[in-house]
């Protein structure tokens, strides 16, 4: 069985384009929910001095994940601070002095059993780098007698167009990534790891296999092109065969999916104690004159980054966090970089705008749709409010990938629709 | 500085539109108008023109009327008109030809709410209804060629005959509607629609496979039954259009054999020679149940719970 999938124009015009860092900025916000999960309460106040990599945000919840400073200086003041997603969260601004001097905090875990380790995963402030944010130490706490877990599944599919800093990551840190998912199977006992890479990626793939060809429990899995590849059940089938079944997660198949600038990032933290400050990110779109991939501190304004970018922001129509398919649009330029943000693309304004118009019946959504639902018929349902329909469509396994939109030659806003017909089920 | 727009996800769109889609479908129908100009002559022409002509004003109109947004640049109705064009016999009436237009588009089409809202074929019912109203001008068929002789010479199609050659039946050098007789053109069309991933073989192949086991096991000549009639024109363009047949693939392959079916008992023990038009009404009819029952089951999805009576 192949699952359905879409081919979408590539645009990774970034590819070749090597991570530089951008200049220190004078001022972060480093907001302290930055992940899936509770937010983190300040343990800085007004005033404080701070030093990089020191933990200013933290919460006695395991379903949770530290924020630390990204910059040396003086907390400025903790605000209120409103995020795409709606939810108001704190954030703490920090006035640079320029010195980047690192927390005395900043040292090697010392790691002696799976206990420490994830202990250490959770210190790091690492949470899913691919863009959903699940903190890290969660999804790596399993119990090996209830969920068997024997292949661990590095996610490097990044199917999204325009964003390289996965790429990046593999082609520049190839041996963080081997070295981590080495770390992974050490402390987590999980018996086989596939590397997975779309093939219009080979020098990631040649590099990483050439890393791991001594090694007969890590291999590179070539996968087409196609996306939505690097969604999670759909890179779990591809590389091991195994369903994800409707309310499970991989690790209930026995496998463990991480990203690969997640796993790179566990193995620099094991190693230098620098907990996740900065985050590479990929700056492109076609009001963006000198696209790159650039190594940004968390905190800093979206308008440096864009700035750094030669980006004239009088042209820029839309502004997306994320690829152009799952991206969440940010309505103002002075947001904050994320620990989850992979790209930022800034878009001038179309020519013309698309018209939605009647849906036609072309069943184009349902061949595309990789879970194999029926987005003309949710948007039916959903229109008449028909919730014992929709729930026999199934609209809870939606991902979102938007590929039902995509391809809608009526224009129609088919993924739109399958959210909001998730949260009418959700109502009570 | 301008506000930035905000969306939901996806923030690109295929460059795929139903203009577009309808414009591949006037492309594939073009070897069909090429070969009825040729066989019937310059009225052919003169009748697509004004089918065609006739659907785009009556929806047109429909708009202006009803205050609604005009749909006419999505090129449906040029399709619908072109489509009833080569549903009709050569030497019909214009008058009649333009009741037929009428009956597709405002009463089939706009009347349920436009382009994508109709439960039943446009163009197959327009054409149903002139057969029943006009059954004589419907059914008086010009000889191929007939413009070079002095006379308009009239015959029965080979369907009634039973007399024309697979190569007379291929090449469309026969009596009858004005698109449907050549299969060459019309196949040629099909695999055109086919290669662009405009229509899917699912349909199709169901649908004459039928006809030619049915036709079989019936002891007709298989070939014949493919080849005379709308049979073709049917194949590629009538059970193919995305609004009247079952949404899933499963639900083509169900709605071919259905049509294929129905064609081949009113043919053989029904009163008409030719049934291919009241079997795809009949099929379209049928498609809102095709498409429950055949609807997919998602990937790794549990069981659904049966949906007890009254819980919404």
């Amino acid at each position: 069985m192949e699952i359905n999938n879409i081919r979408l124009p590539h645009n990774k015009g970034t590819e070749k384009a090597e991570t530089i860092t951008i200049p220190l900025p004078k001022r972060v916000k480093i907001l302290l929910s930055q992940h899936m999960g509770v937010p983190c309460l300040p343990l800085v106040k007004s005033g404080d001095k701070v030093f990089v990599g020191q933990k200013i945000g933290d919460i006695d919840a395991f379903m949770s994940t530290p924020v630390h400073s990204s910059v040396s200086g003086t907390v400025e003041a903790i605000v209120d601070y409103l995020p795409a997603n709606g939810r108001t969260c704190k954030a703490i601004v920090i006035e640079s002095d320029g010195l980047q001097k690192a927390s005395d905090e900043v040292k090697p875990p010392k790691i002696t059993d799976t206990k420490s380790f994830l202990k250490a995963v959770r210190e790091s402030g690492c949470c899913g780098l691919g863009g959903a944010g699940f903190p890290t130490h969660v999804k790596l706490t399993f119990d090996k007698e209830k969920t068997p877990v024997d292949t661990l599944v590095i996610n490097g599919a990044e199917c999204e167009p325009y964003i390289t800093s996965d790429y990046r990551e593999m082609v520049e840190n190839s041996q963080d990534i081997y070295d981590g998912i080495k770390l992974l199977q050490k402390y987590l006992d999980i018996e086989r790891a596939f590397i997975c890479i779309e093939d219009n990626k080979p020098l990631a793939i040649e590099k990483l296999t050439k890393i791991s060809e001594n090694d007969d429990k890590v291999s590179v899995k070539k996968l087409a092109s196609s996306y939505p590849q690097g969604a999670e059940k759909v890179t779990t089938y591809a590389a091991t065969k195994r369903v994800v079944k409707e309310g499970e997660l991989p690790l209930n198949q026995g496998v463990l999916v991480v990203n690969v600038s997640t796993v790179g990032f566990i193995n620099r933290y094991i190693n230098n104690g620098m907990p996740l400050v900065e985050k590479r990110v990929t700056i492109d779109g076609d009001a963006i004159l000198t696209p790159c991939n650039a190594r940004v501190l968390i905190g800093t304004p979206i308008s440096s980054v864009l700035d750094f970018a030669d980006c004239n922001k009088e042209i820029v129509d839309k502004l997306i966090a994320g690829g152009p398919m799952m991206g969440m649009c940010i309505h103002d330029f002075e947001t904050p970089v994320c620990k989850t943000n992979n790209a930022f693309l800034g878009f001038k304004k179309p020519k013309k705008k698309e018209e939605q118009t009647n849906c036609i019946r072309c069943s184009r959504c349902i061949s595309a749709c990789p879970m194999k639902l029926m987005p003309t018929s949710i948007e039916k349902a959903y229109d008449r409010k028909d919730k014992a329909w929709l729930k026999k469509l199934k609209v809870n396994l939606c991902m979102n990938c938007g590929s039902c939109s995509y391809v809608c030659p009526a224009k129609r806003d088919l993924a739109e629709k399958n959210q909001l017909a998730k949260r009418l089920l959700a109502e009570k | 500085m301008e506000k930035l727009a905000v969306s939901s996800s996806p923030h690109i769109k295929a460059p795929m539109t139903t203009s577009k889609i309808m414009t591949q479908v006037l492309i594939a129908l073009i070897p069909a108008g090429i070969a009825a100009t040729v066989i019937f002559g310059g009225r052919a022409l003169i009748l697509i023109g004004f089918c065609v002509a006739f659907s785009v004003i009556w929806e047109k109109l429909f708009s202006v009327v009803t205050k609604r947004k005009d749909t006419t640049d999505d090129l449906s109705a040029v399709v619908t008109g072109l489509l009833l064009a080569y549903n009709l016999p050569v030497t019909i009436p214009l008058w009649m030809a333009g009741i037929g237009t009428f009956v597709a588009i405002i009463i089939v089409k706009q009347l349920f709410g436009g382009i994508g809202q109709n439960f039943a074929n446009p163009a197959i019912t327009g054409r149903i209804v002139l057969m029943l109203s006009f059954p004589s001008a419907m059914t008086t068929w010009a000889e191929p060629f007939y413009y070079s002789a002095k006379d308009v010479v009239t015959g029965a199609t080979p369907l009634v005959t039973g007399d024309a050659t697979y190569k007379e039946l291929f090449l469309g050098t026969i009596g009858g509607s004005l698109g449907e007789t050549c299969s060459l053109a019309l196949i040629i069309g099909g695999i055109y629609l086919m290669a662009r991933n405009i229509i899917k073989p699912y349909a199709p192949a169901a649908f004459l496979g039928t006809i030619m086991v049915f036709s079989f096991i019936a002891g007709k000549d298989p070939i014949y039954q493919l080849l005379s009639g709308g049979i073709i024109l049917a194949a590629f363009f009538m059970i193919t259009d995305y609004v009247t047949a079952p949404v899933t693939d499963i639900g083509k392959v169900i709605f071919g054999i259905g049509c294929g079916v129905i064609t081949c008992v009113i043919r053989f023990y029904g009163g008409k020679a030719e049934g291919a038009s009241y079997a795809i009404l009949l099929m379209n009819i049928l498609v809102p149940y095709i498409d429950m029952v055949t609807s997919s089951t998602p990937f790794g999805a549990k069981k659904a719970e049966k949906i007890k009576e009254g819980e919404k």
